[in-house]
């Protein structure tokens, strides 16, 4: 199909089969309309396969198909077909859908005229439409003209975006960008004879020299500018030519994909474009503000919706298996043994990380090699937040307004858009969130990685159905919320996490809890605390705090306030450890810091003890 | 999971293999099917475009760039020497005037005069592809390579680093489970393929530079020794481009680890023997490991090569290496698959099989957590 064909209508779909093809496993679920409502019924998985010796990505696909038939007694597939649609109770299905990142997803390189202005508004275009940047090419990046050239030539993208000057703004230096990538002759990733795509979405006085320059050389597609005035980004078009692109280029050369784009009732959509829509309709619905995160083998995503503004950022190269040795490498040995309740001598750690990286499949066995991997998660999680902050920015380059009240403020423009005290939910998924063998310590590693402030709420995306869910949602938006609410999200609880400082023991705050049941409960959290209450998902409790002096809750320092909280699969969690969270630097007092606090949630089966 | 996906890695005595061998861009294939050609020979010749410098004329010489195809003296297309003028200016005194030269041998490829920007490119670069392994072209692909059928004996190794390399085969350790201590290389050893033991220490790594190794098979090193060797720390793995002096494979993994006895047994027959070697190893996507083969000459060629025989998944019997703590690296055969999920100390719900040990220890270990020893 192309992609302008219309999808089939959404009214009649009562039995839906969706897949992702992802790098490693394509992930099949089976959605049925039971009553009135949709619901997720069965799920099947096989590896993915992209490469040789099948290189037909319908291979993985119709293998896990094939195992949700076997599980469901559904006769779904007539040989290599999926029947569409149901011809009666117990055959075919009404819709097939699809998303992939399979053979390394989607590989752009983009290009700007200033790096921190043009360089990033394209940068978030490409992040935004689910591509991975592998590199970002600007004017004044610091490479010299040749170094540039060298660089285009040994990247293989699957795309490119160029974008640079404001509308009537630089010249100059977006041709020069253009010749620079003319020179390089820049070869796609796939395909050897055909012409690599590349969108212009820059100054549109240059559209004519640009298109004389790259006209010959690439599938150039003209676009409206990313950044028309300095003030502005208009994202939407440029990334609806990735997609566009993404499906008639890119797609068609990998292998299988013609036959994946024939067999699919709606356009294939990039694995972390799909999780976006549906991070997107979730904050829009709630209308709150989050912050998604996926976390897998290779790759970790960050997504992030405030005030209504979308952001995705990718860090390729932070992971739990592929990546985990970078992880280490970038954590550095110290910050993953921060969170380690034991002693472990340099060598033998390092060992088991690259064995990891090297036999990526494997899982730990005894509780010291879990314990592990969830400080390398802490890890992962934290460093890829902050890189999703430093993009997730306002623009940068705006001349701002300020009033008296600003002079000593040292804030330049660009100021990021995560505020942690804004921040209402935290939404994980990927292996290692969501199939921890306790739920607790899924809560604890998002908690530790990203020190939540005031009162955030947490859930896992319960068994990584988030992007069929993004793409069935361009279809039928009914199908999806129903599923995602009641099958995809698992409420994890609620963390309550004053900011401030004191010493260990010190009051932190006061409170009063009135649980569902009537029962009140009045303490005092002290800094050094982690507690745990139980509170069942769908449960909500009132909450009275009142905090020390110079400690926040939200409302300012030392002001009372009163919440109600939502439970979950976990409880409520008060974290008077502080903000920021400072472990101790003795590795002996450290530990016992550790055992303390993950006795407090009963965070692993030892600690039980 | 009804697939339980163990990626093996084979250790052969004899097998079939074929090696695709591609050029970067197109170019000339030397060889036609069914020459028989040796690893060091070239298959395939291509041209690669020189480099491209910039020159900007228009700053260089302080004028518009419309205006610099007057101060040109080269064209667009003609050939130009490293420090031969490439444009100036006529000023009214001859001592204002202004020479650009070229940084670079070349040719002129292209003026801007919008961005007053010169674009000089180098001569074009020979790239000769080699055979790799010996054996007979099957098949080719005109203008982009070959494919290579080779009769061989075959040893995949999980870990390795740098690039292709040829030698003949020497085993340095008595048994696999000795390291290859710095006293085991000899001068002698220069372009050889060494196979050593359980272990390769940072000492014997400097040793095998010196005397010019060619490549280095052992079953495990320490990171921090791989940290040293490469400069920095490796983060994914996706290698097979380093530059060390010296082509390393790892047969079992990272610590100190005796190589499979049955690895060794293969490697130890064919001590003499002409090995091609490769530590390219690419994890993710497309699972590439590090390989060692050692052609057969003479052996008949089939025409079923290249197609592994299907596995019906783990049976018990099965030679297994368990890759994960607590019993990392313990090489045994799979003696019961219970096929129902048992809660591991972690409290995971995981399937698991069973495993004997040559000294007759049973243990039991996630299914995830083993590897198959491929190959009869």
């Amino acid at each position: 199909m192309t992609v302008d064909e219309p999808s089939k209508t959404a009214s009649s779909l009562n039995v839906i089969v969706a897949t992702d093809c992802g790098s490693t496993t394509t992930k099949a679920i089976l959605i049925e309309k039971v009553g009135d409502e949709y619901r997720q019924t069965y799920r099947g998985e096989a590896p993915t396969t992209v490469e040789a010796p099948f290189e037909d990505v319908t291979r993985g696909v119709l293998n896990a198909v094939a195992e949700i038939e076997e599980l469901s007694g559904r006769k779904i597939l007539d040989g290599d077909r999926i029947i569409t649609p149901c011809q009666d109770a117990k055959t075919g299905v009404d819709i097939y859908i699809s998303t992939s990142s399979a053979g390394g997803g989607l590989q752009m390189m983009v290009t700007g005229v200033v790096q921190n202005m043009t360089g990033e508004s394209a940068q978030r275009t490409a992040l935004g439409a689910g591509a991975i940047v592998i590199d970002v090419l600007s004017s004044n990046d610091g490479r010299l003209p040749h170094e540039k050239i060298e660089r285009i030539r040994t990247m293989r993208p699957d795309m490119i975006l160029m974008s640079g000057g404001t509308d009537g703004g630089a010249l100059t230096h977006v041709v020069e960008m253009a010749e620079f990538i003319a020179a390089a002759e820049p070869r796609p990733r796939f395909g050897a004879t055909y012409k690599l795509p590349l969108i212009y979405a820059g100054n549109k006085a240059v559209r004519e020299q640009v298109t004389k320059i790259l006209g010959e050389k690439t599938a150039l597609e003209i676009t409206d500018n990313i950044r028309p005035v300095l003030e502005q980004e208009n994202l939407g078009p440029a990334r609806h030519k990735i997609h566009d692109l993404f499906l008639e280029h890119v797609m068609q050369q990998a292998p299988g994909y013609k036959k994946l784009m024939a067999m699919a009732g709606a356009p294939i959509m990039p694995t972390p474009a799909a999780v976006g829509v549906i991070m997107e309709a979730i904050a829009k619905r709630e209308h709150i503000n989050l912050i998604g995160v996926d976390i897998g083998g290779a790759t970790t995503d960050v997504f992030s919706v405030f005030d209504g503004t979308f952001n995705r950022t990718v860090s390729a190269n932070l992971g739990m298996s592929y990546s985990i040795s970078n992880v280490l490498a970038e954590a550095g040995l110290a910050n993953i043994m921060r969170w380690v309740p034991f002693t472990i001598d340099e060598q033998t750690l390092r060992n088991r990380i690259k064995n990891k990286m090297i036999r990526p499949t494997t899982i730990p066995q005894t509780l010291d090699e879990l314990q592990i991997e969830h400080a390398i998660s802490r890890e992962a999680l934290r460093l890829a937040l902050i890189h999703h902050k430093s993009l997730a920015t306002g623009l940068k380059g705006v001349q701002q307004e300020r009033t008296i009240s600003d002079v000593f403020e040292q804030q330049t423009s660009g100021k990021t858009l995560i505020d942690m005290l804004k921040l209402d939910l935290i939404v994980g998924s990927g292996g290692i969130l969501s199939h921890a063998p306790r739920r607790v310590q899924s809560m604890l590693m998002m908690v530790d990685a990203y020190e939540p402030l005031g009162v955030t709420r947490l859930s896992v995306d319960s068994i990584f159905m988030m992007p069929h869910l993004g793409v069935l949602s361009t279809i039928d938006e009914k199908a999806a919320t129903d599923v995602f609410v009641r099958d995809c999200m698992v409420y994890l609880g609620t963390c309550i996490a004053p900011f401030g400082k004191g010493k260990d023991g010190e009051r932190c705050a006061d409170y009063e809890m009135t649980m569902p049941d009537g029962t009140t409960i009045k303490d005092q959290l002290t800094f050094g605390d982690l507690r745990l209450y139980p509170l069942e998902v769908g449960q909500t409790a009132t909450i009275k705090m009142q905090p020390a002096k110079g400690v926040n809750l939200g409302a300012g320092a030392g002001v009372p306030f009163t919440r109600e909280v939502q439970g979950g699969v976990v409880g409520l969690m008060l974290d008077g450890r502080g903000r920021p969270l400072q472990l101790p630097t003795e590795q002996q007092a450290r530990i016992e810091m550790l055992m303390k606090w993950y006795n407090a949630v009963g965070l692993y089966p030892l600690s039980d003890q | 999971m009804a697939h339980s996906y163990t990626p093996g890695l084979t250790v052969t005595d004899r097998t079939v293999i074929r090696r695709r061998r591609q050029l970067p861009l197109h170019g000339t294939v030397l060889v036609q099917a069914g020459d028989y050609v040796q690893s060091n020979q070239p298959v395939a010749r291509a041209e690669l475009p020189g480099k491209v410098y910039p020159l900007n004329l228009a700053n260089q010489l302080g004028v518009a760039p419309d205006e610099i195809p007057e101060y040109l003296v080269k064209k667009i297309g003609d050939t130009i020497h490293k420090d031969e003028v490439l444009a100036e200016n006529k000023p009214l005194f001859k001592w204002l005037k202004t020479e650009i030269r070229s940084p670079i041998t070349g040719t002129v490829e292209s003026v801007s005069t919008v961005t007053g920007q010169v674009l000089l490119r180098e001569p074009p670069r020979i790239i000769e592809l080699l055979g790799y392994v010996e054996g007979t072209v099957v098949e080719v692909f005109p203008h982009e390579g070959v494919t290579i059928e080779c009769a061989c004996s075959m040893v995949q190794g999980i870990f390795g680093i740098g690039g292709e390399t040829y030698g003949d085969m020497v085993i340095a350790v008595d048994s696999p489970d000795q390291p290859l201590t710095p006293d085991r290389l000899q001068a002698e050893m220069k372009g050889k393929v060494v196979v050593g033991g359980s272990f390769l220490p940072a000492e014997t790594m400097a040793k095998a530079k010196e005397i010019g190794v060619a490549g280095l098979v052992v079953g495990g090193i320490h990171d921090k020794d791989l940290r040293a060797l490469l400069g920095y720390d490796l983060g994914v793995a996706i290698t097979g481009s380093e530059q060390v002096g010296f082509t390393l494979i790892l047969t079992e993994g990272f610590g100190t680890i005796p190589m499979a006895q049955k690895t060794f047994a293969l490697l130890s027959t064919h001590a003499g023997a002409k090995a091609s070697i490769s530590g390219a190893t690419q994890i993710r996507a497309g699972v590439i490991r590090p390989e060692l083969i050692i052609p057969q000459a003479g052996d008949s060629v089939t025409h079923a090569a290249g197609v592994q025989p299907e596995r019906g998944g783990i049976q018990v019997g099965d030679p297994v290496r368990v890759i994960r703590d607590p019993l990392f690296g313990k090489i045994g055969q799979v003696s019961a698959l219970p096929s129902d999920l048992q809660t591991i100390p972690t409290e995971s719900e995981v399937r698991v099989l069973e495993v004997r040990f040559a000294d007759g220890s049973h243990a039991v270990i996630p299914r995830a957590n083993i590897e198959v020893i491929e190959g009869a």
